[in-house]
């Protein structure tokens, strides 16, 4: 009788409490295993703080199509209960209905950019000049809490962008320098420029080459036509072929961009102009190769090989190519004279060229060539740039030293 | 006219891409891009151009029988096959534009990519011969910096140091002076080109 009771009074109950558990861990798994959202339990206690004083504002220094939204974090997100997830950021241009999910953010995080498409065919397509109201929904296992709906904000775009202020400042201040020193050079102001060994070279490797009569190679990289280093390197051409016309040494400029060819064909046939010698001059001296980088280097390489070029002149815009063209060229027994204004290529360069502008110097070397004041005005402006980054650099490391950051954030830039 | 023309447009182009740059607004993007396009559309007729240039100097060094004038044949031959296969067989996957870009075009290039690694060491010979005070400085950094990268039992720590401080120390700072040279005369070449100074681009006749 004692084992009956047991059973009906004790064991039954907890086998029944124990296997409605089961059924109901069983209905939860399969329902999940099927991707059926399955309610969790709710209890009051598991819904968090909501989060507070949700703000929006315009995105600054942009084109007009972002809202930035910042919030205060909910009580309960690291701290309190603890059980905040995440953020969901909800839009309407309607106060009171039709808020839609614009964004999810990590617990912890207290704004949030909403930036949309500009085109109106875009999904996403943000409106400027349109008031958006947002919620703010703080998320916990299951369960959520809703901000109050914010002010009304509006996306427009602005005139500057203040966090180039800093940019645009340096800027006008060496365009001002530029200016200043050419104006000084067109009154006749004697300009002292210190002399760069590369670019004495250049006429050096010129009057080899004819010594020799063996033709000169250019090579102006792989750079586009809207890069600085090539137009550099195509004004620095129209110098080499005004000098190689006088001495009516052949010239050879294989090219890798097609925009490129038409412009450094017309440098060249400048060059020989200048020179008095436009009969000289032959367009096919100035070809297209390729625009693949390796096929181009073979193509050299081969030409430096064949004709054993005298001199090789590397200026402009160059990646892995620069050192299979300066080895090949230094097998041919050139003589090398390079400049790039790419920085991982001048250890390069140095290592296997006899001559290398680094860096600024292959902007200054046509003017160097030319000696025109005018172009002579502008490596001076250059010379005081760098004079006034040396000044700002002691300054900033010194107010840094002593904890004031006021230098630092002058040129501080926020894009 | 015929100057004046190129070099107004050259001082608008320049002046307007200097000042989009600074000006976030929707119009200044949208002309920016329009820029761009052109760019593009030049670029592509500029093709035709550059190819015209290769065919005539290849055929004129066949005529001439310049030196090493047969590899010419060779040059028009992949120009010709690599535009009608393109052109009447299409540049899908499978079809023979491809297989010849990826069977042969593509090992080639890696190949001359390969090449690097030798030139890199030939260079470094010649580099590296201590001849002088300053050669033997280098020569000793760039012993340091290769060996960071082999274990060497217990000296691996104090050379990981000396590695880094030479790569973060000095040699960030002289990279960061070259690249502060670069902005500086980019501007100012910029600046030569736009105001009309600099023009040896643009040609005689």
């Amino acid at each position: 009788m004692k084992n009956k009771f047991v059973i009906r009074n004790k064991v039954l109950p907890i086998f029944l409490l124990l296997f409605s558990f089961f059924l109901f861990g069983l209905h939860t798994s399969s329902a999940q295993e099927m991707g059926i959202p399955v309610a969790a339990p709710i209890s009051s206690a598991e819904v968090p703080a909501p989060p507070m004083n949700v703000a929006a504002k315009d995105a600054p220094n942009d084109n007009g199509h972002a809202i930035i939204v910042k919030w205060k974090l909910s009580a309960d997100d690291g701290a309190g209960n603890k059980n905040v997830l995440s953020y969901e950021i909800w839009r309407s241009d309607n106060p009171d209905t039709g808020f839609v999910l614009r964004g999810l953010v990590p617990a912890g995080t207290s704004q949030y950019l909403d930036r949309g498409a500009r085109d109106k065919e875009d999904k996403n397509y943000f409106p400027s000049h349109k008031n958006f109201y947002y919620i703010i929904r703080a998320r916990s296992d299951g369960s959520y809490s809703e901000s109050t709906v914010s002010a009304p904000a509006y996306a427009y775009g602005q005139w500057i962008h203040t966090g180039k202020l800093s940019i645009l400042f340096t800027t006008a201040l060496f365009t001002f320098f530029v200016v200043l020193f050419i104006n000084w050079a067109k009154k006749g102001k004697k300009l002292y420029v210190r002399p760069i060994a590369g670019i004495d070279a250049i006429d050096e490797a010129i009057g080899r080459a004819t010594e020799m009569g063996r033709p000169i190679l250019y090579i102006l990289g792989l750079g586009s036509a809207g890069e600085l280093g090539t137009i550099a390197s195509l004004t620095i051409l129209n110098r080499v072929a005004k000098k190689t016309a006088e001495y009516q040494t052949p010239l050879l400029v294989p090219v890798a961009d097609p925009v490129v060819l038409t412009v450094a064909q017309e440098a060249v046939k400048a060059g020989y102009y200048e020179a008095g010698r436009p009969d000289a001059y032959k367009e096919d001296s100035v070809w297209y190769i390729t625009s693949m980088q390796f096929a181009y280097v073979s193509a050299v390489n081969g030409l430096m090989l064949r004709e054993r070029t005298a001199t090789n002149i590397y200026m402009g815009v160059f990646y892995a190519e620069s050192l299979l063209l300066a080895e090949t060229g230094n097998v041919a027994g050139s003589i090398q004279i390079s400049g790039t204004d790419q920085v991982a290529q001048i250890p390069f360069f140095v290592a296997a060229t006899d001559y290398t502008l680094i860096g600024e110097e292959l902007y200054a070397a046509s003017a160097y060539l030319g000696k025109e004041p005018l172009l002579l005005g502008a490596i001076k402006a250059q010379d005081w740039g760098k004079i006034l980054i040396m000044i700002s650099l002691i300054l900033g490391v010194l107010a840094a030293s002593f904890h004031l950051d006021f230098i630092v954030n002058l040129f501080r830039i926020k894009l | 006219m015929r100057w004046q023309i190129p070099l107004l447009i050259v001082f608008i182009g320049g002046v307007f891409m200097a000042v989009q740059y600074f000006v976030p607004l929707e119009f200044s993007e949208r002309i920016y891009e329009y820029c761009v396009d052109w760019i593009i559309i030049v670029g592509v007729f500029a093709m035709g151009l550059g190819l015209w240039s290769l065919f005539r100097v290849s055929v004129s060094k066949i005529q001439t029988k310049a030196p090493a004038w047969k590899y010419n044949f060779l040059t028009l031959a992949g120009l010709f096959s690599m535009i009608l296969l393109g052109l009447f067989s299409g540049i899908e996957e499978g079809k023979a534009f491809m297989k010849l870009f990826w069977y042969i075009y593509t090992p080639i290039q890696a190949s001359m990519f390969a090449l690097l690694a030798f030139y890199v060491a030939s260079a470094a010979y010649r580099a590296f011969r201590a001849r002088t005070l300053v050669a033997t400085i280098l020569l000793l950094t760039a012993v340091v910096i290769m060996l960071r990268l082999i274990p060497l039992g217990s000296v691996s720590g104090l050379n990981q140091n000396v590695a880094s401080w030479i790569l973060t120390v000095p040699n960030m700072a002289a990279k960061r002076a070259i690249a502060m040279g670069i902005g500086l005369g980019g501007i100012a070449t910029a600046l030569k080109v736009v105001l009309g100074i600099e023009r040896s681009y643009m040609g005689k006749d």
